[in-house]
């Protein structure tokens, strides 16, 4: 057991506590890792709903005027033209294209919304200070809490404590109220399925917390269980998938690369970004299924005969899936769907296969497409 | 028949020269969901302290040692189909090898299960 006396506490950690939750250190926080079984909330959610705290993640308002053009010399996407409540994927970008982190950016009338991964969040601030005009503020939300509610039955949870929150869409936030407590409510998440994530006051998070485990669809879930979710929907894990030493076209995230910018650039690293858009990538990260029962993880060297082509970096036993799946850089040679290769794992070669990603088919409820 | 148990949370069920090893119900709690288990061939020579199987959990892998010296005598194919009876139950089908040792004052320094209890109790 861990000593978790130097670790931070969540808002909601003697909460965690009572319900049973095992705490492991993560990001610097005690975290619940589990409550029941990583198996039973991973599969609970894909089927009803998940709460997940992730209190741990840094909420920023960057405000000013031009806040979303200044920002735009830092992250590849088109941020200019987000719509007040609307939101977008992107990443933070070192001098040299590496991503220093990946973050969700919305717009809102007091500013950009910006939420980035809880281990990084103080070099994110502290990078985007020594880089953004003065002009620009830069607020850190640290008396908020952020809860996500996902999986195909989470709104319907949640309009019964809180209505109106189905009239959004995937990628879309509104401010919504509580009683009085205002939410910030966006439809979003990182499971694959339906659902949301809600920023709330820390001081309320713990009634809220109950309002929605209130509900018979809805069990708290933990970290383990998050990533198992992430893994088979195909999503990044930053720091893992993603690190500075990787480049967003690499990093199978182009798309986060918005049509305008890829035409006029203007951002760090653009010439190594835009160059491997152009040529492709040296290397690339690809989805693996194993074959058989045995987990390939995160560090595995994947080989083509006995040439080293790649490394795994993210891996496990995939519940949806019923056996094990796995995502890692490879060479580009080797990146194509179906392409037969090996990882080892404790000395010894186990057969994976190149899969397209996602594994589990994502359940988002986007604008324009039918129920 | 008399059970001993190590501090790294395995069991050793002893008969004569030979005995069955498996990890324990605190273990597997700890674990979590068994999604894989790989158990040591018979013939595989075990030495006490060293590794003598690994076993999965949907998070993580974990080696299990071997708490005494000597020959694997048969590796519980069961646990390739069924990796759960490692929760299911632990310290009976969910058993990983049975073992003949070379030295039975091994046992010696190993626990009984009141004394486990303790220890586990402690931590």
């Amino acid at each position: 057991m861990s000593d978790d006396t130097d670790m931070l506490k969540l808002p909601l950690d003697a909460w965690h506590h009572a319900k049973g939750a095992r705490m492991v250190s993560f990001a610097g926080y005690a975290m619940p890792i589990q409550y029941e079984g990583i198996m039973a909330e991973h599969l609970w959610t894909r089927d009803n709903a998940g709460l997940f705290d992730v209190s741990h993640m840094g909420q920023l308002i960057l405000s000013g005027d031009n806040a979303a053009e200044a920002l735009e010399a830092l992250v590849p996407g088109d941020i200019s033209a987000l719509k007040e409540g609307r939101m977008r994927y992107s990443l933070l970008l070192a001098p040299d294209g590496g991503v220093l982190d990946d973050l969700m950016i919305t717009a809102t009338p007091t500013g950009l919304y910006v939420v980035v991964n809880g281990a990084v969040k103080h070099d994110d601030i502290a990078y985007l200070r020594a880089n953004l005009p003065e002009a620009i503020g830069i607020n850190h939300l640290e008396d908020r809490a952020l809860l996500a509610l996902q999986g195909p039955k989470a709104v319907e949870a949640l309009i019964r404590i809180v209505p109106g929150v189905d009239q959004l869409y995937f990628m879309e936030a509104d401010l919504f109220l509580w009683g009085e407590v205002p939410l910030w409510i966006s439809r979003s998440g990182y499971t694959g399925e339906d659902g949301v994530e809600i920023s709330v006051p820390a001081e309320s998070v713990q009634a809220l917390a109950d309002a929605l485990c209130g509900q018979p669809e809805v069990k708290p879930i933990g970290l383990g269980a998050r990533d198992s979710l992430r893994l088979e929907a195909g999503l990044p894990l930053y720091g893992h998938d993603m690190n500075p030493t990787t480049d967003p076209v690499e990093g199978n995230a182009s798309f986060a690369i918005s049509k305008r910018r890829r035409a006029e650039g203007g951002f760090k690293g653009a010439d190594r970004i835009l160059k491997a858009v152009t040529d492709g990538p040296a290397r690339k990260l690809v989805g693996f299924t194993v074959e058989g029962k045995m987990p390939v993880r995160e560090g595995a060297p994947i080989f083509a005969g006995n040439d080293q082509v790649g490394v795994m970096t993210s891996g496990g036993f995939a519940p949806s899936v019923g056996a094990p799946i796995a995502m890692g850089y490879v060479a580009a040679a080797h990146s194509q769907a179906g392409t037969a290769l090996e990882a080892e794992v404790r000395g010894k070669r186990v057969p994976v296969t190149v899969a397209a990603m996602p594994f589990i088919p994502h359940h988002y409820h986007r604008r324009g497409a039918s129920k | 028949m008399s059970r001993y148990f190590t501090d790294e949370h395995e069991w050793i069920e002893v008969e004569g020269n030979n005995a069955t090893v498996g990890i324990t119900d605190y273990a597997q709690s700890q674990l979590g969901d068994i999604v894989f288990a790989e158990v040591p061939a018979a013939g595989t020579k075990l030495s006490k302290g060293g590794d003598a199987a690994v076993v999965e959990s949907v998070k993580a892998a974990s080696d299990v040692y071997a708490p005494v010296t000597g020959t694997v005598t048969e590796g519980n194919d069961a646990l390739a189909d069924d990796p759960a009876l490692v929760n299911s139950d632990p310290e009976g089908a969910g058993w990983f090898f049975k073992i003949e040792l070379d030295d039975l004052s091994e046992l010696d320094g190993l626990m009984d299960a009141a004394a486990y209890k303790a220890f586990v109790d402690s931590l």
